[in-house]
């Protein structure tokens, strides 16, 4: 069966910002798509609001639009492109609930839209619990015994038949968001509570309890003539009870017989058919109860989901290409296998390898938050490695996690730890808890000791055993001899690992000299889908001690792109996106480019993306000898080898590198990093400040409280304290007084005379500038000025901002351009440039300047139409701006910093995950936004004018701005002047008013009339008024506005409101310009004149200002 | 990750050696190096009487996990000639297990080798084809183990029928009521087969690959069913004359593997050694009929040639660009059409007669590692009974 013929124009609906359980693996998905599709003739429009994203770059879609993920943006869009199929199930849950949405509206009935890729029957068979439930009995199958409840009646009902724990999970969220464990009434309540109004259809499923189950995934494929292909099997050594997406997964499955694989292959298929996935993806989840084999399906995702990002980098076979191709009618055997060019996709990989995926999670930047393992996802990023042995694929995998434990043993195990307090804490799941197993069995405990606490299989924690004694054969051996220090490569360790337990060697740069003295290096093996039954086309590499290599040799002068690891708060898609513009910049111009990264979702780490892949840790060792191994087989062809290694655009994993890469004589392209440490290094970088005569904030270092305290005295209050060397703002506080900064010090243990605390004045009430340039040697070219709209403090990641600035003089433009040209030569920048300003009485103060890429480079690129990062490699490979601008990539006149004033304005906003979090006690986490990094993605709205592109911002963030209802306002003395005008607007639009005394007070003398509401901290309450918090929590309201008193202690009354908001999903504005911008949207929105654009007419009216810019 | 073990070699007929760790028993073995890409179902295929004479390396990286059971065993015996693996597990872990792997192997005196390059040695004999090898754990001198391969029998012309079909002729019931009853030709049958046949209420009897055609006559049987086997297919020829015997009185007969060579050359067809054989569990055919794609077990050295470029074969399968799916031909019993095809490589999977009640796969349909996709052709055996019952 050949393509559709009556397909021509198809819409693809992206997933949105990066949310824990919904991250940049539909990126991955939905670039695959759009290629796909384009690369059949057939037009796409896309609609996706997040801008770090590659498949929002103008290229990969006829109509890229930039738009809230709504019905009512979606509906326009349609209304708009009118395409012929909608494409959702490559979008992630966002996009399923919206084709779904607007299926119940009517709206593609109106427009005659064709679901693509599943139908709406099949996605309800599949998501609805109740009904999955009789697809997999009608399949043969059982599930857990389970009901439906849609009250805490039918709940407790349920309960009093299952008995306790039950697990609890809400209907059509994603990443388990609401669902837990059960184990007491207590618990029961608050979880099914919070899951029933987390459910959009206010339903949750009881289930039976198969805690400690064995769990396992299968991804499958099916096209229109019923074939059907399992992709991948997946199994989670963390047993049932942890998300899937917060347990460290193997494939292929360890566990399994045949009959035991085959029986759920079938039930898989049996499954898939049942529920009518048409043509696409599906993942299915198992249990098995490890005493008898008992097999129960646990849940199936109609779609691509995250799994299909891992199982497609696992195995080589890209599922959500074939998806995109199944839904426009080809058969899987219709369908070359990319890999083998010569067999088809009709068919099941086969590994001759084995693969780890590893979670990643942020609970540092939570406080308070409660960090076991639940059903509900919490992880913010994954890490995946492949080895040719489970030890091998497990370690290289833990220490591409970037923990603060790169590997086992790397670090003294915590003191005073008995056997017992190991074995009981693998009870409680917990991140690094095969830190902790490792660590059991050294203290003696024995497999099935750490197999019962842990519910791991036995299997995997024998091969945690296995390390032990490889530990031991190294530590007690008199000589690390050649066949040893074999064994241990073969096993897994690194030689950080290896220098750890032999101290002799002076560190990892010991143990790799004696390494490669006895002629020990890794080779190279291919992912190829076949293992090896037939010949690869696809240079897709992990490394392995093993006899035979494959790299291929060849004389094209190479260049390796170094990514940014696994997604982390601070460090995300948004570098992936710079690194993924270097691979095509470097192609462009002729380089062979040699793609490293170990991150499963990303589009780096396809195989389409680089001429090849190596999917490696980012760690120095294994970088050098993806380098050794290119170098060598490059020059051995005769060629001129690596000729380049670019760091600088992967965030701050490779650019931590950079040095000892320099030093180990490796070509490191761009800003050298000597000029990295300048900007990095306090006291150096002031001196380049000063030699410039540029203003920074008065400042110091420190390394303990006593002089801490003597600068905050110099400087004076408040401060801005954070650790030297930080990514997201990590560790970072700002300081009022004397007692919080004693309290600061006491917290950061990890401060010494090397590491030392810096300590800023800061500045109250400025306002902030971020600055992405690029620097040549020569020309300075602006890629964009964004201005904050919350004030100084909070973290450039966590602000939304606007470009063009809307309220920034050309006066100050013409300072920015001439502060940031005289950084970029002080420091000796070749490449990007991220500066961070802030203005205040009209002094511009440079508080930050980092030689790399940023987090907003693709927010610049996508409202500007200039791709910096491709700019940027260029620039580091040689090439002139003047180069540049002449042959298109950069602007012939003019940079991003003089705009057109009819520019359209591009908001960013960032997405936050406080509702992910729950305190030990289940209450909600503070949502107090700070000089820490928290969230975990980003939004764009664009639109003409600012209001109506901050209301898109809002709208892609939230899913709505409020058009009506409720809002409480509280606000710190100092916002009360600034507040009543934004309320007065509110209450003229026909808000009812909520309000503490005290601000109230401001609001009545201004004619404003409220509702007077008691703080929850009042010692005597007036029993008349009601209490702000349960006012909050009652989920009535329709906005907060409550902005943090200075000295906002972790109980005080805004964080109560805070926590309260997060909990019922209300938009909770946190500052007074915050306010004033979200008043600002919702008259636009209540206006009704909102309208959608694509970025390539955006971008083709900026050019017109340009004429002579030519675009591909 | 595996303990110190003592060291071994493993060396092909072309001269390459691969070093490695002894596995299962200490010795020496020889036998054609052959890989299997399935990633479960070692037991099944270590017990498959089609691996008789083989050294089978095992592309999955780790190996013994489950440890074997008797209930997953697909004959008397393992039958491998040596064993190539990646990693060893060092415990069992499954419910149903009964033994360690590695004890079965050394108990049944099967030496094998561990920690080998086995990716390395697999992508060595996609290229070279299957070739003999052997495998030493007493002796590590590459050069004296060489002369040994070179000194082994080849696999190509070797009848191993009678080394691996029953003694005496055995009788498996069928599940609750008996519907029909089958002779099955014993070429290295599997256990599964017999099972598979019993779910639909057959009642197979097994009988010798030396049986007569008054043996199977006999019987008295609705159909014969041919098995899998090892060896080359060129050298059955008394098989063959009882097969045209059989299909020349219209007895119903369904063949796999081993069968659908027999089979094939019953029609006129010749059979080619493949340069590396399909071995696998994950081999996408194409049901001709159908047009559907099933994923099927394969364990096949030999094939069936195309039936109008028969001498074209070179060692590698068919011409290139040649298509085989749904091909017609004329033979003795009327006319016949290639009803199968792999996917991957356009090589015959299966023949089917159009004027007499014969069909025959190349690969596993009672799979036993492996997916179940094909289990329809038991069906089409009952029907294929059926029909010529009422006719």
């Amino acid at each position: 069966m050949p393509k559709r013929d009556d397909i021509n124009h198809v819409l693809v609906i992206g997933s949105g910002p990066i949310v824990i359980g919904q991250a940049c693996e539909f990126d991955y998905s939905g670039t695959q798509a759009c290629r796909v599709l384009r690369s059949e003739g057939i037009r796409v429009s896309l609609v996706n609001s997040n801008p770090a994203t590659i498949m929002t770059d103008p290229e990969f879609a006829d109509a890229t639009y930039v738009e809230p993920i709504t019905p009512q943006f979606v509906e326009q869009v349609i209304a708009r492109e009118r395409p012929d199929a909608l494409l959702a199930t490559l979008g992630g849950q966002t996009a399923l609930n919206t084709a779904m949405a607007l299926h119940a509206a009517g709206t593609l009935d109106k427009y005659g839209v064709e679901l693509i890729g599943a139908d709406i029957d099949a996605i309800q068979r599949g998501e609805d619990r109740q009904r999955f439930k009789r697809v997999v009995a009608t399949a043969g199958g059982e599930v857990p015994r389970s009901a439906v409840c849609h009250s805490m009646d039918e709940v407790r009902a349920t309960v009093a038949e299952l008995g306790l724990p039950v697990v609890v999970r809400p209907s059509f969220t994603m990443g388990g968001l609401g669902s837990g464990m059960a184990h007491t009434m207590d618990d029961l309540d608050r979880i099914a509570g919070s899951g029933l109004s987390e459910s959009p259809t206010s339903e949750v499923l009881i289930e039976e309890s198969v805690l400690g189950w064995k769990e396992f995934e299968l991804e499958l494929m099916r096209d229109r003539n019923d074939n059907v292909v399992v992709v991948c099997s997946i199994e989670n050594i963390d047993p049932m009870g942890v998300h899937t997406g917060d347990s460290v997964t193997v494939a292929p499955s360890m566990t399994l017989t045949d009959v035991e694989y085959q029986r759920m292959r079938d039930m898989g298929i049996a499954v898939l058919r049942e529920v009518g996935v048409d043509t696409g993806g599906c993942n299915i989840q198992f249990a098995i109860n490890p005493a008898d084999g008992r097999m129960v399906v646990i849940e199936m995702n109609p779609r691509v989901s995250r799994s299909s990002a891992l199982a497609s980098k696992a195995t080589g076979f890209p599922i959500a290409k074939i998806a995109a191709r199944l839904a426009i009618g080809y058969t899987l055997d219709e369908i070359p296998n990319d890999i083998t060019r010569a067999t088809p996709a009709a068919f099941e990989p086969a590994l001759d390898y084995v693969v780890v995926k590893v979670p990643r999670f942020a609970f540092e930047k939570f406080p308070g938050a409660d960090a076991s393992l639940t059903t509900t996802m919490k992880s913010v990023g994954e890490a995946m490695a492949l080895g040719r042995s489970f030890g091998e694929a497990l370690q290289k995998a833990m220490r591409s996690a970037e923990t603060s434990m790169p590997g086992l043993w790397t670090r003294p195990d915590p003191e005073n730890v008995s056997l017992q307090a190991s074995l009981e804490s693998l009870r409680t799941p917990h991140d690094g808890w095969l830190y902790t197993a490792e660590r059991a069995l050294r203290q003696g405990a024995t497999v099935a000791d750490v197999a019962a606490a842990s519910g791991a299989d036995p299997w995997f924690v024998d091969q945690l055993a296995g390390l032990t004694q490889m530990r031991d054969d190294v530590a007690g051996a008199t000589v690390l001899d050649r066949a040893l220090l074999r064994r241990a490569k073969r096993a897994g360790l690194s030689d950080r690992q290896l220098a750890a337990l032999r101290p002799e060697f002076a560190g990892e740069d010991g143990i790799r000299r004696l390494r490669h003295r006895l002629g020990l290096h890794p080779v190279y093996k291919t992912v190829d889908t076949c293992a090896a039954e037939f010949a690869a086309d696809t240079p897709y590499h992990y490394s392995s001690y093993e006899d035979e290599t494959e790299v291929a040799p060849s004389d094209r002068p190479k260049v390796m792109i170094l990514g940014s690891g696994p997604n982390r708060i601070g460090q995300g898609i948004e570098f992936d996106y710079s690194c993924v513009h270097a691979v095509a910049a470097l192609r462009e111009v002729g380089f062979e480019t040699i793609m490293v990264n170990c991150n499963p979702e990303t589009v780096s780490t396809d195989y389409d993306t680089a001429d090849r892949l190596y999917f490696e840790p980012l760690t120095l060792e294994d970088v050098l000898e993806v380098y050794h191994a290119e170098h060598d087989s490059g020059t051995a062809a005769g060629g001129p080898g690596v000729v380049g290694v670019v760091v600088q655009l992967g965030g701050q994993t490779p650019l931590g590198l950079a040095r000892a890469l320099t030093a180990a004589g490796l070509p490191v392209v761009g800003t050298p990093a000597d000029s990295i440490h300048l900007a990095e290094d306090r006291g150096a970088f002031s001196k380049i400040l000063s030699k410039a005569n540029l203003p920074a904030p008065k400042h110091g270092t420190a390394s303990t409280y006593a002089e801490a305290k003597a600068i905050a005295a110099e400087i004076g209050y408040p401060i801005l304290v954070r650790p030297s060397y930080v990514l997201g703002g990590r560790g970072m506080e700002i300081v009022y007084d004397d007692s919080r900064l004693q309290s600061y010090i006491t917290r950061a243990t990890d401060i010494s005379p090397e590491h030392p605390v810096l300590v800023d004045r800061f500045l109250d009430d400025a306002i902030e500038i971020d600055v992405d340039a690029l620097c040549d040697g020569t020309e300075v070219y602006l890629g964009g000025i964004m201005e904050h709209i919350e004030e100084a403090g909070i973290h450039s990641g966590d602000s939304s901002c606007a470009l063009p600035p809307i309220t920034l003089g050309s006066g100050t433009i013409a300072t920015i351009r001439g502060h940031t040209e005289a950084l970029a030569h002080g420091i000796g920048v070749r490449g990007l440039l991220n500066v961070q300003y802030a203005l205040k009485d009209d002094v511009l103060y440079v508080l930050e300047a980092n030689p790399r890429a940023s987090r907003t480079v693709p927010f610049v690129s996508k409202a500007t139409g200039v791709s910096l990062a491709r700019a940027a490699t260029r620039v580091m490979m040689g090439a002139s701006i003047a180069t540049l601008r002449a042959e298109g990539l950069l602007r012939p006149h003019g940079d991003g910093g003089d705009l057109p004033s009819d520019a359209p304005i591009a908001v960013k906003e960032a997405v936050l995950p406080f509702k992910r979090f729950r305190t030990v006690e289940g209450r909600g986490i503070d949502a107090l936004l700070g000089p820490e990094m928290k969230s975990t993605g980003e939004v764009m709205g664009i639109d003409a004018a600012f209001g109506h592109a901050f209301a898109k911002a809002q709208m892609a963030t939230y899913g709505a701005v409020p058009d009506g209802g409720k809002v409480f306002v509280s606000v710190a003395d100092r916002d009360k002047r600034a507040v009543v005008f934004p309320v007065k607007r509110l209450a003229d639009l026909g808000f009812t008013v909520y309000a503490t005394s005290g601000t109230g007070d401001v609001l009545r003398r201004h004619g404003i009339e409220y509702t007077p509401v008691r703080r929850h901290s009042d010692e005597h309450p007036d029993p008349a008024l009601r209490d702000a918090v349960e006012l909050i929590g009652s989920g009535e309201l329709s906005l907060v506005i409550n902005t943090p008193a200075g000295s906002a202690g972790v109980r005080t009354d805004g964080y109560e409101i805070r926590s309260a908001a997060v909990v019922v999903d209300t938009p909770c504005i946190t500052t007074i310009q915050g306010a004033a911008a979200a008043v600002m949207g919702i008259e636009a929105m209540m206006r009704g004149d909102v309208t959608v654009r694509p970025l390539q007419e955006l971008h083709a009216a900026m050019d017109a200002a340009s004429p002579t810019r030519h675009r591909d | 990750m595996s303990p110190k073990r003592a060291p071994a070699i493993l060396v092909l007929e072309d001269g390459r050696v691969f070093e490695g760790e002894a596995f299962g028993a200490v010795g020496e073995t020889f036998g054609e190096a052959v890989f299997a890409t399935g990633m479960t179902g070692y037991q099944e295929t270590l017990t498959d009487p089609s691996y008789h004479r083989q050294v089978v390396v095992q592309t999955t990286a780790h190996i013994g996990n489950t440890g074997v059971n008797a209930a997953d065993e697909e004959s008397r015996r393992i039958w491998v000639a040596g064993y190539v693996i990646h990693s060893a597990a060092r415990v069992v872990s499954n419910w149903r297990a009964t033994r360690g792997l590695e004890d079965e192997l050394a108990v049944q005196g099967v030496v094998g080798i561990c920690e080998v390059d086995t990716r390395a040695l697999t992508r060595h004999l996609r290229s070279g084809g299957a070739m003999r090898c052997g495998i030493s754990s007493l002796d590590t001198d590459p050069k004296a183990l060489l002369a040994k391969v070179k000194a082994s029998p080849s696999m190509a012309g070797a009848n191993l029928l009678d080394e691996v079909t029953c003694a005496e002729p055995y009788v498996v019931p069928a599940n609750g009521q008996r519907r029909f009853t089958v002779a099955a030709l014993d070429f290295g049958i599997k256990r599964n087969t017999p099972r598979r046949m019993a779910e639909r209420g057959i009642e197979t009897h097994v009988l010798p690959a030396s049986s007569t055609f008054d043996d199977i006559a006999a019987v008295n049987a609705d159909a014969v069913f041919l098995s899998n086997g090892p060896g080359d297919p060129a050298t059955a020829d008394h098989q063959v004359a009882v097969l045209r015997e059989l299909l020349a009185r219209r007895i119903p007969v369904f063949g796999i593997c081993f069968g659908n060579q027999i089979l094939g050359r019953a029609l006129g067809l010749s059979t080619f050694k493949l340069k590396f054989g399909h071995r696998g569990i994950n081999q996408p055919v194409r049901d001709e009929t159908t047009r559907k794609v099933e994923i099927t077990a394969h364990n096949h050295g030999f094939a069936v040639g195309l039936p109008s470029r028969e001498h074209e074969h070179s060692a590698v399968g068919p011409p290139a660009g040649e298509t085989a799916a749904g091909a017609e031909f004329d033979t003795e019993f009327g006319r016949a059409r290639v009803s199968h095809i792999c996917l991957n490589d356009n090589v015959v999977e299966g023949l089917s007669c159009m004027d007499i009640p014969a069909f025959s796969v190349q690969y596993h349909p009672e799979a036993a590692a492996g997916p179940h996709d094909a289990d329809y052709l038991f069906d089409r055996l009952t029907e294929m009974i059926g029909d010529n019952i009422s006719a």
